[in-house]
């Protein structure tokens, strides 16, 4: 019984890891940029949730609002951060990201205050009774169900619509792309724009989940799905997801098994610098 | 008097562990996202060895050595990984360093190690080793920028292949540059034990580890005159300025943003840009 209760445990925090880490591989694919900064969109998503819930007392709501305008704020971070350094050295556009995200979680405390913000009153709870006192939370099912909803939506929009094909061709081969007449400024813009409309989208189910955002909530996440990217092979969408999961998993069996000699925090890092010892080029990395 | 003795103090220090960093991430061009790490290795060797009543300058090469063991370790791990690999490889170091250390009992947990006895050689005679220490390994940088090792790291720094294919042995001179990189950043681990009497887990984190870099970067990579004019300033800014205290990560963040999109090549960029406008002018 416990087995499986670490288990989903471990699947739904995968499912967080998942949203936040595939914004982070798109940027990767498309522009080789460590988006660190991203991490920031994530909380920022956290607070739009709360305040909105707040004031409008419709959870759904709040979520589309702030993917909507997190997605935005993505592209204005592209526009003001990245495209200038493009034609630096990688690190360059690493270090300006890792400043930004500093900076941000400052910011964060200066507006919001340092001690965080809650829901006054905290929806989806109450949870599923499955089998033999196994329970699962309502949030913790809405979680695995709305990432696995998204996933497949844009797997949809990649593979079936004009938009997604001229995407994937810019992600292969940016100047075969701009030769065939696609737009490709465009295509970082939607890029931006989904990946942190789904880094909002974790930060408000981690606000759910928690019942509370504060301002350095995107710090571990940041980290964490930074290694979730190496793992997965730096710009592989399916070693992503895999990579997610696997950390989510190996976190929650890990924090009962391991827990006393090695912070949960650090599990993650541990099991990325094994790994890339073993296979240098991630787990599904192209040699 | 007090207060100038501190604050020279805690410059020294951090011009020290600056320019350890500058010596792989400056010289050697490889990056390195977790250097607080190897500065807290010696620290906590230092506090441990106090602790148990060594004599304090006798803990000093221990806290080197092991911060270099650490050192040739990641080294390892950047024959392996490059790049942006490498960037979260030793980013990862520095949260496994915490993530042990908070959890270790003899090494005071959460805590930390407090109440460590002060230096037997006063304020004054402290403060004259770390001055001493810092000048020593600047000279010793500037000796090594000029040598035939300077131009082996700076042709690896450029470009990794092109140097193996010219006969250097890359992968010894990655291994020399962070043993010396790591264990000099011990070395400054030590002072800081002696200097602030307590070592915790959250003062060698990953922020720390960015806030040197960003010394390295805002002082011009690989330049040891700009590095260590940057180290002195950054360091002792939140001391000077209270509003820069209260909003410290807010300033270093902005700094080292607008550093990075307006003037990538730092302090020593823009000064020998100065200098070369003043020439063409004269």
């Amino acid at each position: 019984m416990l087995y499986l209760e670490l288990f989903f445990q471990g699947i739904v925090q995968g499912s967080i890891y998942a949203l936040i880490a595939l914004g982070l591989t798109l940027v990767y694919g498309l522009l080789r940029i460590l988006h660190v900064a991203h991490a920031a969109l994530f909380t920022l998503g956290g607070y739009l949730g709360v305040i909105i819930t707040n004031a409008t007392g419709s959870f759904l709501l709040a979520t589309a609002v702030a993917m909507i305008v997190v997605g935005f704020v993505g592209i204005a971070v592209y526009k003001l951060a990245y495209e200038p350094l493009l034609s630096k050295p990688p690190f360059i556009s690493l270090i300006a990201s890792i400043a930004l995200f500093i900076a941000s979680e400052e910011i964060f405390r200066i507006i919001f205050g340092p001690y965080g913000l809650s829901y006054t009153n905290p929806p989806m709870q109450g949870y599923f009774e499955l089998f033999g006192g196994f329970f699962l939370k309502y949030g913790e099912a809405l979680v695995i169900a709305l990432s696995v909803v998204m996933l497949v939506i844009l797997g949809w929009f990649a593979a079936a619509t004009r938009l997604g094909v001229s995407w994937r061709a810019t992600v292969t081969d940016p100047d075969m792309a701009r030769a065939f007449g696609i737009n490709t400024q465009n295509v970082r813009y939607m890029n931006f724009f989904i990946g942190s409309a789904l880094a909002a989208a974790a930060g408000v189910f981690v606000a759910m989940l928690n019942n509370l955002v504060e301002p350095s909530m995107g710090s571990v996440a940041s980290y964490k799905a930074l290694a979730i990217i190496v793992l997965g092979g730096l710009g592989s969408i399916r070693g992503t997801l895999i990579a997610a999961m696997a950390i989510g998993i190996i976190e929650s069996f890990g924090t009962i098994y391991i827990g006393h000699l090695l912070d949960r925090d650090a599990l993650a890092f541990a099991f990325l610098i094994v790994v890339l010892m073993i296979r240098p080029q991630g787990l599904l990395g192209a040699k | 008097m007090a207060y100038e003795i501190t604050l020279i103090t805690t410059m020294a220090i951090s011009i020290l562990f600056a320019l350890s960093l500058n010596f792989i991430t400056g010289f050697c061009g490889q990056i390195s996202l977790g250097h607080a790490a190897f500065m807290g290795v010696g620290a906590y060797t230092s506090a441990v060895m106090l602790k148990a009543g060594f004599p304090f300058l006798f803990t000093i090469p221990f806290a080197g050595t092991f911060a270099g063991l650490l050192g040739i370790l990641v080294g390892f791990a950047s024959l392996r990984v490059r790049h942006d690999f490498l960037a979260i490889t030793t980013m990862g170091v520095v949260f496994l360093f915490v993530g042990l250390v908070r959890q270790q009992e003899f090494l005071g947990g959460e805590i930390g190690i407090s109440g460590i006895r002060g230096s037997p050689f006063g304020r004054i005679g402290f403060m004259y080793i770390c001055l001493g220490l810092a000048a020593v390994f600047a000279m010793f940088s500037l000796a090594v920028k000029r040598s035939w090792m300077g131009y082996v790291f700076a042709s690896i720094a450029d470009n990794e292949d092109i140097s193996r294919v010219l006969g250097i042995d890359v992968s010894k001179y990655k291994l020399i540059a962070f043993v010396v990189g790591t264990s000099t950043a011990g070395i400054a681990g030590a002072l800081y034990t002696q200097h602030f009497r307590f070592v915790g887990p959250d003062s060698f984190g990953f922020v720390e580890s960015v806030t040197v870099l960003a010394m390295v970067i805002v002082g011009g990579i690989g330049s040891v005159w700009g590095v260590a004019v940057a180290a002195a300033f950054l360091s002792v800014m939140p001391l000077l300025f209270q509003f820069v205290n209260d909003f410290k990560i807010l300033v270093y963040g902005g700094l080292l943003f607008c550093m990075m999109r307006w003037a990538p090549d730092g302090l020593a960029g823009i000064v020998s840009r100065w200098i070369k406008r003043l020439r063409s002018t004269s």
